[in-house]
């Protein structure tokens, strides 16, 4: 038996020289996720979505679920968090859903990543210019005005979301809605060339 | 190690939208022939048979032999409940358990008019499920249960879990209440296809007859193609009673279940490089490797290459246990040298398995030498336990196929040290547990004697299907097993109860070849009611029932993880003698070494079921035993000491 052979290696070394230890797959870094999955419009096909990713432990952090331009196909945007082999294996496991026709990863893609957001603020007349403003400077528009309060429809990514709600809150944030997010890959290509039928 | 390309195409589903080449295996006519061809024991006649039947369902020939209503000389309407037979029938289905109800009397009430198709009236719905269970293990085919709404439909869940961890083809149909009082919560109703929505492969309800004929053809499809699985389908009462008139399809439209069954042709080849770079290769055989009837080429690729294969607990039987490379069991409660061999190997080659925990234990303390070469259909399976070098995502059979002419021969002698090492190892960890004389402490029947004794009695060729605890364990390590198909385990799921319902169902499915049940007292007592099935439908199972008053293993765990704290684990059971013989079996009983043989060759001279008593040592723990949370290398084992008392 050679001198390098494993076993022997596994006698004769003392601790120290152990093997390291076999890495256990989804315990890296975590990180927020953009799935994109391509599903037949059938009755529970988003039930079935739901139901996997409670079952195998993904936390869902914003779905979004629509009609495609082909009726008898809809699209769903999934955000969630975890390390890149859990997602990968929250993919695969949505992959086995014969409804599901096709998961992507867009996280590192390029892409438009937009969530509209409906804000009702505690506005009367000596707040609502200053939330006018700050309205403005985030491309936000006001769709409904009130003696006490007012409606403003934001548009952005998530983090751009957040810092006008975060804006906002200090005067009173009387309900939010949020769509959740959803995604288009920039340029000719489309996520949805594969299953044109 | 390939391109990062060529991992994103073998990790399979996840990266596969990224690179156009990695599009899933085209449908053409050729794989759509090859995928229908799963047939485990090929080549014997029973398999040549069941290809055969299923080729000719592909045909003209079984269509024409389904006779329509009116060929029948009836003149009644087609209604749903008769498309659900024709479809039946045109799947090559010839027996299904079942249990009726409300919902199913439409389709009870014309059952009688398809005389082909075999009803098996089961005692309750969980013997249904785990005996088309069995019934799909054994022989290859899709196996089918059906229950009514409600209580029916629940209590096959069992067993449709069962079917789903464990990679079973299964179609399960449920009746349920008419599509006008769903969701009223009628009598009998219950939302059964939001519970097995998580426990199935794919899941219908169909509430409009002209629907099934095309659910029942795709349901089937789905059950047996890939990596097998339980579909259920959910029919209404009004889809069962009401006027048909849809043909059944010739052409199926599933455009989001593609199964890739080549290997990617590069990882085939760093595969082939890992192999003739290693000096301790292991081969780790799994359930894949039957389903996909692989046991020739897994045998040409362990040959060629001078590697030893072990096998997992659903694995046993993939290789001819007498084969000088077929190392043994792997796991919790496998063979020591086949954990050490593990322990030790530099390259695992993992064929069709799935890195359960009762396989590696600890993962980091895993296989700590190994690079890892991992084949299996379902690419959802690669990377989620232990992460690998080589991901392969394809058909065992056809991987393999396409590796071997890359492996190449191993020079003379090369392997020599290994192979005797592991030969040293193995006579040591297989003589430490063997109670040889069958007699355990103070002369008490021992059990792994017993299954022994049955293995050698149906000279290694009866199907042997096990319940869960002690008893599956001993019956894995003991019986022998030298055929495909023939170990019949649960599992995954780790059903008690399942060994007398399935041991039906295979008995069935394999009516050429002799069928055992090695039970404990306490799984038994869990489906004894079909006893009953067996006699009234005259269903030759053998019955080995090791009887401890225990439930062993929880005995065992209490014993060795619990201080000794037992709690509700001992247990009464009847008169096993006259609780058979009222049923109408005939019944047997061994207390000693020496009654064994004797009690074993009278139950195989009943010409019908009948059940041996065992009174096996009521202490006796089943070694070596990987603690949970721990690795293969910290194995409990037996110490030969006396019980204390």
């Amino acid at each position: 038996m050679s001198a390098t052979d494993p076993s022997q290696a596994a006698r004769s070394a003392p601790a120290h020289t152990a093997p390291p230890a076999r890495a256990l797959p989804g315990h890296g870094d975590s990180h927020r996720h953009v799935l994109v999955a391509i599903v037949l419009n059938k009755p529970g096909v988003l039930n079935r979505v739901a139901s996997l990713m409670r079952a195998r432990n993904f936390n869902i952090e914003s779905l979004s679920v629509s009609h495609t331009d082909q009726p008898e196909v809809s699209r769903m945007t999934i955000t969630l968090r975890g390390d890149d082999v859990a997602v990968e294996q929250a993919a695969k496991q949505l992959y086995r859903l014969i409804d599901v026709l096709k998961v992507q990863d867009v996280t590192d893609d390029p892409i438009v990543e937009h969530e509209i957001a409906l804000i009702k603020i505690r506005a009367d007349e000596r707040h609502r210019g200053e939330v006018l403003t700050i309205a403005e400077m985030y491309k936000a528009k006001v769709v409904d005005l009130a003696a006490e309060s007012l409606i403003v429809e934001a548009t952005g990514t998530e983090t751009e979301v957040d810092a006008l709600i975060a804006l906002l809150r200090g005067f009173g944030i009387k309900e939010l809605v949020r769509s959740g997010t959803v995604v288009m890959s920039r340029g000719t290509g489309s996520i949805e060339e594969a299953v044109k039928r | 190690m390939g391109t990062r390309e060529d991992d994103e195409r073998a990790t399979g589903a996840a990266r596969h939208s990224r690179t156009a080449a990695a599009a899933p295996a085209s449908t053409s006519e050729a794989t759509a022939r090859d995928r229908i061809n799963h047939m485990p024991g090929a080549g014997t006649e029973r398999a040549d048979a069941i290809s055969a039947g299923r080729h000719e369902m592909l045909t003209d020939t079984l269509r024409k032999q389904i006779k329509s209503l009116a060929e029948r000389g009836l003149k009644r309407p087609r209604i749903g409940a008769d498309a659900l037979c024709e479809a039946l029938l045109r799947q090559g289905v010839d027996v299904f358990f079942g249990f009726p109800g409300g919902v199913l009397l439409p389709l009870y009430d014309v059952l009688g008019d398809y005389p082909e198709l075999r009803h098996i009236l089961v005692r309750h719905e969980q013997g249904a499920a785990h005996a088309a269970d069995g019934y799909a293990r054994a022989s290859g085919r899709v196996g089918v249960c059906l229950g009514t709404s409600g209580p029916g439909a629940t209590n096959l869940v069992t067993g449709i879990g069962n079917a789903m961890l464990d990679s079973v083809p299964m179609v399960a149909l449920t009746g349920n209440v008419v599509s006008s009082l769903l969701g009223k919560d009628a009598f009998q109703e219950i939302d059964i296809t939001g519970i097995t929505l998580p426990c199935t492969k794919h899941n219908y309800l169909v509430s409009n007859p002209d629907d099934i004929p095309r659910v029942i053809a795709e349901a089937f499809h789905i059950a047996a193609t890939g990596r097998p699985g339980p579909v259920h389908v959910d029919m209404t009462k009004d889809a069962l009673m009401g006027v048909c008139t849809a043909e059944h399809p010739e052409t199926l439209d599933l455009p989001g279940f593609k199964p890739n069954f080549e290997g990617n042709f590069r990882q085939i080849k760093i595969a082939a490089q890992e192999i003739a770079r290693a000096e301790r290769p292991l081969i780790l055989a799994g359930h894949g490797v039957l389903i996909s009837d692989a046991m020739d080429e897994l045998l040409a690729l362990a040959e060629k290459a001078q590697i030893p294969v072990a096998h997992t607990l659903l694995g046993v039987g993939a290789m001819d246990e007498t084969n000088p490379l077929e190392l043994g069991w792997v796991g919790m409660h496998g063979w020591k040298h086949v954990n050490k061999a593990v322990q030790s190997a530099d390259l695992l080659i993992a064929l069709g398995m799935r890195f359960d925990d009762r396989v590696t234990g600890h993962v980091p303390t895993f296989a700590p030498y190994a690079r890892i070469i991992h084949v299996d259909i379902d690419p959802a399976e690669i990377g989620k336990n232990v992460a690998v070098e080589v991901p392969i995502v394809g058909d065992v059979k056809r991987v393999l196929t396409a590796l071997l002419p890359f492996v190449p021969e191993v020079e003379p002698g090369r392997r020599d040290a290994y192979l005797k090492e592991l030969a040293e190892w193995r006579v040591e960890s297989e003589k430490a547990p063997w109670h040889g004389s069958g007699s355990w402490r103070n002369g008490q029947l021992s059990a792994d004697f017993v299954v022994a004794k049955i293995g050698e009695a149906t000279n290694h060729d009866a199907t042997i299907v096990a319940d869960v605890g002690q008893n599956q364990m001993w019956t894995a390590r003991y019986a022998g097993f030298r055929r495909p198909n023939s170990h019949i385990s649960s599992g995954g799921l780790g059903t008690m109860g399942f060994g007398l319902p399935a041991a039906m169902g295979a008995a069935v499915g394999r009516p050429d070849k002799e069928t055992w049940a090695i039970v404990g007292d306490g799984g038994l007592q869990m489906t004894s009611q079909e006893l009953m099935t067996l006699v009234q439908d005259g269903i030759p199972v053998k019955i080995a029932l090791l009887d401890n008053h225990k439930l062993g293993m929880i005995r065992q765990w209490q014993e060795l993880v619990y201080a000794g704290n037992y709690h509700s684990s001992h247990l009464l059971g009847p008169d096993w003698v006259k609780l058979a013989e009222a049923y109408g079996l005939a019944a047997f009983i061994a207390t000693t070494p020496g009654e064994v043989d004797t009690a074993i060759a009278a139950a195989r001279a009943v010409d019908g079921p009948a059940l041996v008593h065992f009174m096996i040592a009521e202490e006796q723990n089943v070694f070596p035993m990987m603690p949970a949370g721990k690795g293969l290398s910290d194995l409990l084992e037996e110490q030969f000491e006396e019980p204390k008392q």
